[in-house]
């Protein structure tokens, strides 16, 4: 393991990507799916409305797009901060 | 060649595929049996994964539920992808890092505390258990449809097959079976699914096709089906009917209980590395992702060719008669799902035509009097757990799909079944026995203990299976609630927290698995024993919360219990808190370690 403030970096990085991932989650599945759906729902997606394609279709592509980000990210940033694996 | 043939050809052909592998790659050593050796390529992992995680509730119930609730049940799709999310962020890769071979592991070494390692066994069985009942109930389903035989009769002989196949290996022989499950299962989900929204879109791709034009109107497809489905005196299909409040807190908590439950979180410790494991929860949740987009179609286009078989000439005519039910080949699929008691109807007015539409839709119900239909829905049941296997058959395809329909849903629900006997039976053996009992237990007995364990749990999953809480999904839904409200506040706050010491996490776990199971069991019955509730989910305890999604309120008081305790009492041992620093970085991780 690093030293202290090394690591101590490395984790806050760690929850900035993390937090800001997480809002992007709950923004697609509870906001624009659910909560925020008659907002949107001027916008219409093929005999329904944004909402209801997000709630049946999007919210999981986006989920995907997150993960994939933060393995990307977080191998980066592991790499960065000299904690990677060998 | 007749379809019960050619289901059982299909069914055979995958079954000793499976077996074939499990013998290939059979178990020897305990270290195997848990965790394959940890050799598993993050693709190769995720699929195994997704056939893990995909059970009857997936494959079998939700396009159902979708089907016949429209929007409302988008929180299904929702719930059990997002998961995935929190899994990856916030779980994988540290539990990776740390490198033990089962969540109560970690949570006993965290907090450091033997009873924490117990209440985290106690909690992993409970939310194990339920979840197998579901899938007893998909077994069932399926195994009483393609014998030809009553539901009862289908779930005991799933019931024994099931346990021969869980108890022929362990983790490793199930990871290399998975992938073939899994292989089997998306195939069978999908074919249907490109048929039938070629009939009725022209598009090759259903979660496209959900959102284009129905063929023979012109019209979109959904817009069609929520006139078809208004029509009949039903709510509309893509509208927001259902309780907000309750929708989010259901989907909060299928979304933490995904991030909870063991079997699913065993899988990424068998990655050999912590970055892996990151990547492989993305695979995973593509191999997810495959049947989550589909099923929505599956469920809207279902209930279109419903609507269309019942009223042939279109909801405003006349509805179909019974002598074109007995005889049309169209209508075939009936007689032979009537026979397992999941489907019926009746022809309540005598008029030799079967009506089907809301019969509580007072309006609705007016309009066939008038029209001389009478005022009694004549589709007595239809059971949501039987869409997705006779979707094929309702949509006319050639007999090979629906036998391939078959070997997917049954392939569904054993992984997923197989998957949580291991969870539960090394919870048991390793945990239990081995951690806690007999610490002098040898290699053998362990493995002999795992296996009766099994045992006990299919019988106990069975015997519930009989008289289930709810359709497939909504069985498991109640597991991922349990999860949701013990499990994962506990390892988030002992990954994320270094101020959360042994006391807080027993104490936060115990109330929140305690308070959920009480609250479930107000609603469902008393160890789901039917008539023993006092209170129903059409009218729940509190404000508007089922006791499906009482999860999510669990997970919140474990975890403001679990920091009210350990602010009042002492801080966790220096060297916890640089055990909790070590899993936060990946360097070092190396290959893991059991407790002996």
């Amino acid at each position: 393991m690093s030293d202290k403030p090394e690591s101590n970096a490395y984790w806050s990085a760690n929850i900035r990507i993390v937090t800001w991932c997480l809002v992007i989650w709950a923004v697609v599945s509870f906001g624009f799916g659910i909560l925020l759906r008659p907002l949107i729902s001027g916008i219409k997606v093929g005999g329904s409305d944004l909402g209801f394609w997000f709630a049946q279709q999007g919210s999981i592509l986006v989920f995907l797009a997150i993960i994939f980000f933060y393995a990307w990210r977080m191998n980066k940033l592991d790499a960065e901060h000299g904690v990677d694996e060998q | 060649m007749d379809q019960f043939v050619l289901n059982w050809i299909f069914i055979g052909a995958s079954f000793a595929l499976y077996i074939g592998i499990a013998i290939w790659a059979r178990a020897g050593s305990t270290s195997e049996f848990y965790a394959a050796g940890r050799g598993v390529h993050p693709v190769v992992n995720g699929m195994a994964t997704g056939a893990d995680w995909m059970s009857a509730a997936s494959f079998i119930s939700m396009a159902g539920l979708i089907a016949f609730t429209g929007y409302d049940n988008s929180t299904f799709l929702m719930g059990w992808t997002g998961g995935y999310v929190l899994l990856a962020l916030m779980l994988a890769p540290y539990l990776r890092k740390f490198g033990k071979f089962t969540v109560s592991e970690f949570i006993g070494d965290r907090f450091y505390s033997p009873t924490a390692r117990m209440v985290a066994v106690i909690c992993l069985i409970v939310a194990s258990t339920t979840y197998v009942i579901g899938q007893m109930t998909g077994v069932g389903v399926a195994f009483g449809r393609f014998l030809e035989v009553d539901n009862t009769t289908g779930l005991l002989i799933g019931a024994c097959v099931v346990f021969a196949y869980a108890v022929f290996g362990g983790m490793k022989g199930v990871t290399y079976t998975q992938v073939a499950q899994y292989c089997v299962l998306i195939v069978a989900y999908t074919i249907p699914a490109i048929f039938i929204s070629l009939q009725l879109t022209g598009n090759p791709i259903p979660a496209i096709g959900l959102f284009g034009d129905h063929a023979a109107s012109g019209e979109p497809l959904l817009a069609k089906l929520d006139q078809i489905v208004t029509e009949l005196g039903f709510a509309e299909y893509t509208a927001h009917h259902a309780d907000t409040l309750n929708m989010v807190l259901f989907t909060l908590s299928l979304m933490i209980g995904t991030a909870g439950l063991p079997h699913v979180i065993m899988r990424f410790f068998t990655v050999p590395t912590v970055s892996s494991a990151r990547w492989s929860a993305g695979w995973t949740l593509v191999f997810i992702a495959l049947l989550y987009l589909t099923a929505p179609a599956v469920g809207a286009m279902a209930r279109l060719n419903i609507s269309e078989l019942m009223w042939p000439n279109g909801a405003d005519s006349e509805p179909v008669s019974v002598e074109m039910m007995e005889t049309d080949e169209k209508y075939a699929w009936m007689a032979t799902w009537q026979k397992t008691g999941l489907l019926g109807w009746e022809d309540k007015n005598g008029d030799g035509k079967i009506a089907y539409f809301n019969e509580n839709n007072a309006e609705k119900v007016a309009a066939m009097e008038a029209a001389g239909l009478g005022s009694e829905n004549e589709l007595t049941n239809f059971n949501r757990d039987i869409l997705v296997l006779a979707n094929p058959e309702i949509a006319n395809l050639p007999g090979w799909v629906i036998a391939l329909v078959a070997a997917g849903g049954l392939a569904a629900a054993l992984s997923t079944a197989a998957g949580l006997l291991l969870a539960i039976s090394s919870a048991v053996s390793h945990d239990l026995l081995k951690g806690q009992l007999t610490p002098n237990m040898s290699e053998a007995g362990e493995l002999m203990s795992a296996r009766i364990a099994m045992a006990v749990a299919i019988a106990v999953a069975t015997y519930l299976g009989l008289n289930p809480p709810g359709f497939a999904a909504q069985t498991v839904a109640l597991a991922f609630g349990l999860a949701a409200a013990s499990i994962f506040p506990a390892l988030m706050m002992g990954i994320f927290s270094k101020r959360i010491n042994n006391k807080g996490a027993v104490a936060g776990m115990l109330v929140g698995l305690i308070v959920t199971l009480v609250y479930i069991f107000l609603h469902k019955g008393w160890f789901f024993i039917p008539g023993t509730n006092s209170f129903d989910d059409s009218d729940p305890l509190l404000l508007s919360i089922k006791s499906t999604s009482f999860g999510a309120v669990g997970a919140l008081l474990n975890f403001a219990t679990a920091y009210f305790v350990s602010n009042a009492t002492e801080e966790p041992p220096q060297e916890i808190q640089d055990l909790v620093e070590s899993v936060r970085v990946p360097r070092g991780a190396g290959a893991a370690a059991a407790d002996h």
